[in-house]
């Protein structure tokens, strides 16, 4: 029993971040049609940037540095580089291909290659017994965090003007810029806030793994396409019950079964998905 | 004239090892010396590879991150068979090409019922299925992250030691040659106009009375197939497979190269296989020399590319033409000068 409440609890606090990197995925993908390849950039630019000033300034200021980096990265990159490609799909999916290679070959030259063991809140490498389990505290850190994040996503989503135009956007651009609203700003505002919720990825991230590399978010970064792809592209709530299913599934299936096969068994779903319904859990029909 | 150019290339590229031409700051040594012949081996693979990725990305419109799979396939498929089971080259390179083109028709079936970004996804997935596989070591068949030697015990006598790099460079080319025949003549070929059509508009495709899927399966396992050859001879140049082979980086690469070349271009797709091959080769080189991020090859591709989506959208291939209005608009100034000048 013990074993089921801890692969339960890693299982979701893996959800967590996987739900924290798609939903910015998914929001990105669902209002301006962009597949954004440099989303693991930005993770790694909201991790590296709190590890470089952590031990000045104290974590939790340092955190929100990381934010705020990660959060500009993604506006920036919206602005100078998706947007001049306007409506051409396949070079702005290029272009993010090339900056994510560019971008974490750049930080590879700053931070070098290797792993740096990235610092956490004291309390957060205890142990809580849950239901006889020894659970880390870490797990809980993530998970509070993804259910916040998704609380106040969905408040966002549905009680500001904003919110109203980015649904509407997802539901069919045209009409809402034939309705005279510039959606082009709500384009920038996603892609911050998806830079915002990845940047937070990827420092949780660092805390859950211990330690932070260039490469670490290219390897999340197809798991939550996987994951954005199930819960249906745009859709928020579908990403995040897609997170819970594929963090739980792999780690169980990798605990019961031998190593990989969890990775191996959430593709499995994902084409299991796919064939049955082609737009995912709940959105809109996956074409380019 | 322009159609024999490529049969003077390709004379010149069968005859390049007999030449010591010594071209400093391009290539290390001679033109002759195996280090040189190594590195243009491996850019001549990376062409035909790359040319292998343009048949589904830039002719047919499939944007398929798994190219690497198949890839992967041949390469560790040969290996296995030689290194373990000690099979003679030639059946080993056959059933494994056979093998790639059958797993491509598997996950192809499979992938081929999305389209678009979804399609993309799945494929994007599937070769990474794969790339856990093969780093897992599964049965102590693929050497997991070390990779697998080939072992040289098993290879034709011709294709061992450093003296025989001269005819690695020739079974390169031959791949090279053989990738290019065959997707010029699918080019030429009815089906390759059909494939064009399916990227500019399925459905007219579908109108038409054709399959699409029907087609776009048989392109999808056409590619599989000239990946895993490509594959086998990857691991014949490099003298191995690393689970580098099945990564989803070299699936992004081969984009890049047939961006950079000119993607959906007669031979586009090859020179940028083989500028990308030679840069990422030279770069990682003279990595120390060069300040700041510029010592990373992906760096300075990456960025190269960027620039290249914006201000190069036809790739090199397409620079010839780019040229043809500014030369056309200096032609009659020049005549009304004159003209003006005599009045």
């Amino acid at each position: 029993m013990s074993t089921v409440v801890l692969l339960t609890l890693t299982g979701l606090g893996l959800a967590a971040l996987y739900f924290l990197i798609a939903s910015g995925l998914s929001l990105v993908f669902g209002l301006a049609g962009v597949l954004n390849f440099a989303h693991g950039l930005f993770l790694s630019v909201g991790a590296y940037a709190t590890w470089s000033v952590a031990g000045s300034w104290g974590l939790l200021p340092a955190m929100l540095l990381g934010v705020a980096a990660a959060a500009a990265t993604g506006a920036l990159v919206e602005l100078v580089l998706i947007r001049p490609l306007y409506t051409r799909h396949t070079e702005q999916v290029l272009v993010t291909v090339g900056l994510s290679l560019a971008g974490v070959a750049l930080l590879q030259s700053v931070w070098g290659a290797d792993a740096r063991v990235f610092p956490r809140p004291a309390w957060a490498s205890e142990v809580i017994g849950v239901a006889g389990a020894q659970v880390p505290a870490d797990r809980f850190l993530l998970i509070g965090a993804a259910v916040l994040v998704l609380l106040g996503l969905l408040a966002f989503l549905r009680y500001t003007r904003y919110g109203l135009v980015i649904r509407a956007g997802v539901e069919n651009r045209a009409m809402v810029s034939a309705l005279g609203i510039d959606v082009r700003n709500a384009f920038t505002l996603v892609f911050a806030i998806g830079g915002a919720l990845a940047g937070l990825a990827g420092i949780l991230g660092g805390m859950y793994f211990s330690a932070i590399s260039p490469g670490q978010g290219a390897s999340l970064l197809i798991f939550a396409f996987i994951v954005v792809v199930i819960g249906g592209l745009g859709s928020v709530a579908g990403a995040a019950a897609a997170a819970v299913a594929v963090g739980l599934l792999q780690q169980f299936v990798n605990y019961y079964g031998t190593a990989g096969a969890g990775d191996v068994s959430v593709v499995v779903l994902l084409s299991a998905v796919l064939l049955l319904r082609p737009a995912g859990l709940a959105g809109k029909v996956a074409t380019a | 004239m322009k159609r024999l150019t490529p049969l003077v290339l390709l004379v010149v590229a069968v005859a390049l090892p007999w030449s010591t031409l010594h071209l400093p700051g391009l290539f290390d040594g001679p033109l002759n010396s195996p280090g040189t012949l190594q590195l243009l081996a491996l850019c001549l693979v990376f062409g035909g590879l790359a040319l292998g990725y343009d048949l589904l990305f830039g002719r047919s419109g499939l944007l398929s991150f798994g190219h690497a799979l198949y890839i992967a396939a041949g390469a560790y498929g040969v290996d296995i068979l030689i290194s373990h089971y000690g099979w003679p080259l030639w059946q080993a390179a056959l059933v494994t090409v056979l093998a790639a083109a059958v797993l491509a028709a598997l996950l192809g079936s499979v992938a081929l019922q999305t389209s678009g970004i979804a399609f993309s996804m799945v494929t994007l997935a599937f070769a990474q299925v794969g790339h856990i596989v093969i780093s897992r070591d599964p049965g102590g068949l693929t050497g997991g992250e070390e990779g697998l030697p080939l072992a040289s015990a098993g290879l034709p006598a011709a294709l061992v030691g450093v003296t025989n790099t001269v005819n690695l460079y020739w079974v390169a080319l031959a791949f090279l040659t053989v990738v290019v025949l065959v997707v010029h003549t699918v080019d030429r070929s009815p089906l390759g106009r059909t494939l064009t059509g399916l990227r500019d508009d399925e459905r007219r495709i579908a109108v038409l009375g054709l399959s699409p899927y029907r087609l776009k399966l048989l392109v999808f396992v056409l590619a599989g197939a000239l990946a895993g050859l490509g594959g086998v001879t990857y691991a014949l140049v490099v003298g191995g497979a690393s689970p580098h082979v099945a990564s989803s980086e070299l699936t992004l690469s081969l984009i890049v190269m047939a961006v950079l070349g000119g993607a959906g271009t007669r031979w586009g797709a090859v020179l940028g296989g083989v500028l990308y091959a030679y840069l990422d080769q030279r770069l990682a080189r003279l990595g120390g020399a060069l300040p700041g991020p510029f010592g990373e090859p992906l760096f300075v591709l990456g960025t190269l590319f960027i620039l290249a989506v914006y201000f190069v959208p036809g790739g090199l291939a397409g620079l010839g033409g780019r040229f043809e209005p500014l030369r056309r608009a200096l032609r009659p100034r020049t005549r009304t000068s004159a003209a003006a000048e005599s009045a």
